[in-house]
């Protein structure tokens, strides 16, 4: 039984570590199914997180928290907007500012507003998301295997989780069900197609870029208001991008992409696993090896099993109108 | 007086300095097929996606029947009934046909009814016209030929009165070309308005009713199709007579100097693309290779040059085995063998657009005297032979400091050509060398590519254009699918059985 019970937690945390990640790909995928790269995921997530820690803390509802890490994640999704899709600029130049000015502002502001670099003050338990109990999760625990499900995997946990995988259908619908979706893909794959269709491009890319950023914030506030009870510095700790990675390895497609996601997210909650663990012949690995598992295996695969990841056609290129 | 379905008066457009329409006055007339030629870069294309609502014009006023209106997107214009098929066609290639279609006029948020309705409101229209399209293909598995029906569906169904066409011809096989005009008269007897924008004075004495003429922007003339001629046609294009016909001697066919055995090519997706082709090429001879874009052209011709890896069989050229699967000679190697190439591509392999004229015409030889001493340039010489050269080549303007993208595509070919046919190389590849020149200038690179044979050259010449390879080439071979379909003796050859050959039936 001891065996089963590991397996349910190694499930359960397969399922926490890998839903800021859902949250993030989702966002890239309306971004570029749109045409527009996003590298900024990083930068947005991390400056999600610093905004649901301090709007929590000051508003003492990690909801109004949430709330301004949209407003602000949006926004910075519109910068980006502004110098790659209006100005046509680089679009991955514009990426990296942001993630750059992110670091920056988030350690910076911390310091000033609470006198530690890149730290929030803890958030008492109003100010956070808690775990979430599904009714009769303890009564049914110990009915054998349906119990372990129901109480172990699918109970206990945070609001975000439930989000994340909700948002993976929602995402599948908007994207391949709805007219805004099939615009989406169009403006992704031949904006002068849209163009002559009586559609206007710009508008498309930056109402995709908007849904990128509620997106993205969900995966920011999950991290400082729902595991974690404060931000501490650069604590995305890559995250945006191994999102990325999941979302091309799952060919910018939400199901496949979920897929990817939830395999990074075992590789991490396995490696948590086997740090200290003696193995068989191999004897004790060393835990920089193992906390290296996830991006090993992102380089991998992107390098070797996704074969041709094919992107959408018109990516990284701004749209320009008049030679 | 019934007034014209569409009227413009005074349209201006400028693109930074240059002005591309100027004081242009057009009028249409329901039921007709109008017809708009000029050379490229007349202006043709821009004057109709101003009309499209792509572009806005500077000033200038645009009547549909009888009554103003303003144009500020292809909505609009949409709206207002007309549609346009583009030269390089708006298609989402991985989307299906029935989805390229409802783009933009879905009808409803949510996919139901409306696809519904839509879909049987197509397969209605298919019927009428004879168009025998599948909905639900995907884009990128139809032919051109095809791609081009979805495009006049797609403005049908969007309700489109009046039907612009740029270019439609340029990428189709004669009977393509044969189907796609049944298509537009059946159109205009049902009442429909057609303007067919061409360089192609062919295609207006074949179709049109009433032609308008541009030039550098501005409209030269306008008159019914049957008071005018092909010749009246190009002098008013060109503005002074040209020479429609190519004068060549009687063929000097030396010995074979360069020779393809079985050869097989991938291209980047790993698709065999060339498939086991065998040819040979005699000195004083221009082979020409007629296809249809994308059958195998562009490999072939980018492994002959060592820019594309051998995938199986060989290359010699005088009898020596210059490349295979195992080592294949760089281009560098090849041109010091004698092997010219001007690429099909000239923006992205001919020319380095940023680059000053100058630069463009003597690189590749760069490091050689008198070029260049010491790895340092010499650019005393270099201009000097620069701009002796570009006299020669009649390259417009003589301005060897000028960025090369500021030239007109006839006269970036000029630059190409003179470089390549510099140092009088025995074995000559073309592509495309006359793709979106004018007039005037393909008559020039013609007689350059005649003089090459006459001295002796092996010309291999591929080109979309039948009419180009019919008026060049002493012996015609056919790509389709990779393959050679067929080899003809350019002797009584007619462009409808090379056509055949050319769409894989024959």
């Amino acid at each position: 039984m001891e065996f089963l019970s590991d397996i349910a937690s190694l499930i359960n945390s397969t399922l926490r570590i890998s839903t800021p990640l859902v949250f993030a790909a989702m966002a890239g995928i309306f971004a570029e199914r749109s045409g527009v790269i996003d590298f900024s995921l990083e930068g947005k997530m991390l400056m999600a997180a610093f905004v649901a820690a301090v709007g929590s803390y000051y508003l003492g509802n990690p909801w109004l928290g949430l709330l301004l890490a949209i407003i602000v994640c949006v926004c910075l999704s519109m910068l980006h907007g502004f110098a790659s899709v209006t100005h046509k600029g680089d679009q991955v130049v514009s990426c990296v500012a942001i993630n750059i000015l992110i670091i920056g502002l988030t350690t910076a502001l911390a310091a000033a507003w609470f006198g530690q670099a890149g730290l929030t003050p803890t958030l008492n338990e109003d100010q956070r998301f808690l775990e979430i109990h599904l009714p009769f999760a303890d009564a049914l625990r110990d009915i054998p295997v349906i119990g372990t499900l129901y109480s172990d995997i699918l109970s206990g946990h945070y609001v975000f989780v439930y989000l994340a995988y909700l948002s993976v259908p929602l995402v599948f619908w908007i994207v391949f069900k709805t007219s805004f979706g099939l615009r989406l893909r169009a403006v992704g794959e031949n904006p002068s197609a849209v163009d002559t269709a009586g559609i206007n491009v710009f508008t498309m890319r930056y109402k995709a870029l908007a849904i990128n950023g509620v997106l993205i914030a969900f995966a920011g506030a999950h991290l400082s208001t729902a595991v974690n009870a404060n931000f501490f510095r650069e604590m995305s700790a890559g995250r945006g991008y191994l999102a990325l990675a999941a979302m091309i390895f799952g060919k910018w497609h939400p199901k496949t992409a979920l897929i990817a996601c939830l395999l990074f997210g075992f590789t991490d909650a396995l490696q948590i696993r086997l740090q200290g663990v003696e193995l068989p012949v191999i004897g004790e690995i060393p835990v920089q090896l193992i906390q290296a598992l996830p991006y090993i295996l992102t380089v991998v695969l992107l390098a070797g099993f996704v074969g041709k990841a094919i992107a959408p056609n018109a990516i990284g290129q701004p749209y320009i109108k008049e030679r | 007086m019934v007034s014209p379905i569409l009227e413009l008066t005074d349209i201006n457009k400028s693109f930074g300095h240059v002005q591309a329409n100027k004081n242009i006055n057009l009028k249409i007339n329901k039921g007709t097929i109008h017809g708009i030629i000029g050379e490229n870069g007349a202006g043709k294309s821009t004057l109709m996606s101003i009309v499209f609502g792509l572009y806005q014009a500077n000033s200038g006023s645009i009547k549909i029947n009888g009554k103003e209106i303003n144009l500020r997107s292809p909505r609009d214009s949409i709206i207002n009934g007309i549609g346009m098929v583009h030269q390089h066609f708006m298609l989402v290639e991985n989307f299906t046909v029935l989805e390229n279609i409802i783009l933009g006029f879905e009808g409803e948020t949510v996919f139901g009814e409306k696809l519904q309705k839509a879909k049987e409101d197509l397969e209605k229209l298919c019927q009428t016209y004879n168009f025998n399209i599948d909905l639900d293909a995907t884009i990128s598995d139809l032919s051109v030929g095809f791609r081009q029906r979805v495009e006049i569906l797609k403005s049908l169904y969007r309700g489109a009165e009046i039907l612009i066409l740029d270019e439609p011809t340029g990428v189709l096989t004669p009977q393509e070309v044969d189907e796609l005009f049944k298509i537009l008269r059946s159109l205009k007897d049902e009442g429909k308005t057609i303007v067919l924008i061409t360089h192609k004075l062919i295609e207006i004495m074949d179709l049109t009713s009433e032609v308008s003429v541009m030039r550098q922007g501005e409209m030269v003339g306008h008159t019914k199709t049957e008071d005018t001629s092909k010749e009246q046609l190009a002098e008013m294009m060109v503005g002074r007579s040209v020479l429609l016909r190519v004068d060549k001697k009687d063929i000097k066919k030396g010995e074979t100097i360069f020779k393809v055995n079985n050869l097989s090519v991938k291209d980047d997706l790993d698709v065999t693309r060339v498939k086991d082709v065998n040819l040979e090429i005699c000195s004083g001879e221009i082979l020409g290779i007629a296809g249809v874009t994308g059958n195998g052209q562009t490999e072939l011709l980018e492994a002959l040059s060592g820019i594309r890896k051998v995938e199986s069989g060989s290359i010699e050229l005088f009898g020596e085995k210059i490349s295979d699967q195992n080592n294949f000679l760089n281009p560098r190697m090849l041109k010091e063998k004698g092997l010219a190439h001007v690429p099909e591509d000239r923006q992205r392999m001919g020319l380095i657009s940023d680059f000053k004229a100058h630069e463009n015409l003597i690189f590749g030889y760069h490091d050689q005297e008198p070029y260049s001493k010491s790895a340092i340039l010499n650019n005393k010489e270099i201009t000097e032979y620069s701009n002796k050269v570009m006299q020669e080549y009649d390259v417009r303007p003589n301005s060897p400091n000028l960025i090369t993208s500021n030239f007109s595509g006839g006269n970036q070919q000029k630059i190409i050509l003179s470089r390549e046919l510099n140092e009088n190389p025995k074995v000559l590849l073309v592509g495309q060398p006359t793709r979106g020149v004018d007039i005037g200038a393909i008559e020039f690179i013609h007689q350059r590519l005649i003089d090459m044979r006459d001295k002796g050259a092996a010309i291999l010449l591929a080109s979309v254009e039948l009419d180009e390879i019919l008026s060049l080439s002493d012996r015609i071979i056919v790509m389709f699918d990779g393959k050679i379909v067929g080899e003809k003796e350019n002797k009584n050859v007619t462009d409808r059985e090379l056509g055949l050959l050319m769409a894989g039936v024959a």
